[in-house]
């Protein structure tokens, strides 16, 4: 059934990744993606690899559920690497047949290393951080913002209720082609077009009921006391552990060596 | 002016409120009502008579356009004083699914007192005794999705006793629920209200009227019918004019008596009736 399907990828367990704070935890995803697009030889992604290995370790999540996140780029990465190792053009190639060369294979493979150790850190930021952790990890790290009047909360508030309401809605849409299919309507056969177009009286019914219960919500909000002008307290105080302290230096080390790697080691090409 | 006044719950003077602006489209008319600390009132009435409007009233959502709705003195008019009314009155409405704005139970009930700037140790406290209130402290952790209606109701209830409100609106809160939901919601309310807890409820199963201390019967937009739910329900053919049925029991007793067996009036459930049927059979 459809609302089986919980939002996002989160893998249940108690581990030190799973324990650390959102917050860091987002800082250290974008750093490590700036990680990956300074990274300028191999070396480099020995070093990402290896904080990636060790990450997951910590994290106790199944390998399986890690690589499928690259099962579903598979695509992109066979593009990009296709594109590269024929359009790819340094200065003094080494051909080896046509138009590809030594250095179009290294590039065209460095390439995919970036887009698998992308994925694989996000996913691994997924799936050891609850949605609603993350939302408040916005939350938090956006509030420097609301010197300049940024709605920060209002965003966050939006965010985690589409979060909420993913489930619900799902669970809707089962029933609205549940009923359209009593009533004989035909999703899987005909064209694209045909398909798409039987979708119709699915998403209208789904769009006025998703307006009903925005306004209900609303009104169970107010009847709730929510204003966004008022002093609002936060029930759930996130306090920073040794975990993250020991996260954000690996972090940092990681960080440092691939600088130096990409000084001491050179380009690759 | 005497020096004490004893300050009604909930006060409706002459109020009257329309959505849009027809001439006809009046959905409260010169309505007064006024709900005593500590009552249990249930309105009942046919759809459309106007009952949810009313809820909505009470607690400030809408505003009359004319006449005056004060909450324990405070006017729901004044826009200061809108939300002392709010916390003073917590609301429960009729879709489970639609009120929970977070997607763990204990974050839902925290979404109230954290909107006021209640502390948070004063909110886990809360969230202790509000759960605890309706029996739902183990599925504090708990996905709100994966409890059943009347769980959910019961959280929805939850989440209004966080804000510690002296009166609690059910706004048709177990119309879409299954008979045991029914049964859990209505039973949370009724140790609320024995606790001292105002309680207004919205409903048009006649099951749900019979433990109120007082019923109104609402119909276009007026009060038609008033009294205890002795008084009511013994006014079968009023109630039918208005779209409303006697409860059950109430109606099997009437036909009985009317068909010659000495039953005494004034029953209003089934296990009211089950013991004057007993009796009856031991007296023969």
């Amino acid at each position: 059934m459809l609302q089986d399907v919980t939002f996002g990828q989160y893998y249940e367990t108690q581990s030190f990744v799973h324990k650390m704070d959102a917050r860091i935890k987002l800082l250290a995803l974008i750093l490590y993606v700036v990680l990956i697009f300074v990274v300028k030889n191999f070396y480099g992604f020995l070093v990402v690899g290896a904080f990636l290995i060790v990450a997951t370790i910590f994290s106790r999540v199944p390998l399986g559920a890690m690589l499928s996140s690259v099962k579903g780029i598979l695509f992109l990465i066979l593009f990009t690497v296709l594109l590269n190792v024929f359009f790819y053009q340094a200065p003094n190639e080494t051909i080896l047949f046509w138009v590809v060369s030594v250095e179009s294979l290294t590039f065209a493979g460095f390439m995919a290393l970036r887009l698998i150790t992308l994925v694989l850190g996000s996913m691994l930021l997924t799936l050891t951080t609850t949605p609603v952790a993350l939302t408040d990890a916005i939350e938090s790290l956006l509030s420097p913002l609301k010197v300049i009047k940024f709605p920060v909360h209002e965003l966050a508030l939006v965010m985690s209720i589409a979060l909420r309401f993913i489930p619900t809605l799902m669970a809707e849409a089962d029933r609205i082609i549940m009923a359209q299919k009593a009533r004989g309507a035909d999703f899987d056969s005909g064209s694209l077009v045909a398909r798409a177009k039987a979708m119709i009286p699915v998403l209208i019914p789904l769009l006025i009921s998703a307006f009903r219960r925005a306004e209900e919500l609303g009104d169970a909000m107010d009847s709730r006391s929510y204003s966004s002008s008022a002093v609002r307290t936060k029930y759930k105080k996130y306090r920073l552990t040794y975990r993250d302290l020991i996260g954000s230096i690996i972090c940092v080390i990681s960080l440092a060596g691939v600088i130096l790697l990409n000084v001491y080691a050179g380009g690759i090409v | 002016m005497p020096f004490f006044k004893i300050m009604k719950a909930v006060e409706l003077k002459n109020v009257s409120f329309k959505y849009g602006s027809g001439e006809n489209l009046a959905v409260i008319k010169n309505l007064s009502l006024s709900v005593e600390k500590g009552e249990f009132l249930c309105v009942l009435g046919e759809n459309g008579s106007g009952k949810s409007t009313l809820a909505k009233l009470i607690n400030g959502l809408l505003l009359p356009d004319s006449g005056e709705v004060e909450v324990f003195g405070s006017n729901t008019k004044d826009k200061k004083s809108v939300y002392e009314v709010r916390k003073k009155v917590g609301m429960v409405f009729q879709n489970p699914d639609n009120q929970m704005v977070a997607t763990i139970v204990e974050d839902d009930v925290a979404f109230g007192p954290e909107n006021v700037g209640v502390s948070s140790e004063e909110i886990g406290e809360r969230i202790d005794f509000a759960l605890k209130a309706v029996g739902m402290e183990k599925f504090r952790f708990v996905a709100g999705q994966k409890l059943s209606g009347g769980q959910k109701q019961r959280v929805a209830i939850a989440g209004a006793l966080a804000l510690k409100p002296e009166v609690l609106i059910l706004d048709e809160s177990t119309a879409m629920l299954d008979p045991m939901g029914r049964k859990e919601v209505m039973q949370v309310a009724e140790k609320l209200n024995d606790e001292g807890m105002t309680l207004i409820t919205i409903t048009h199963y006649m099951k749900e009227a019979v433990k109120a201390d007082r019923v109104v019967v609402l119909h276009e937009g007026e009060i038609v019918v008033s009294g205890t739910p002795e008084q009511v329900f013994s006014r079968p053919e009023d109630l039918k004019k208005y779209g409303l049925d006697v409860p059950r029991a109430t109606y099997i007793a009437e036909k009985l008596k009317k068909s010659g067996v000495p039953i005494k009036s004034g029953i209003l459930t089934e296990e009211e009736l089950g013991e004057e049927l007993c009796k009856l059979f031991q007296n023969r």
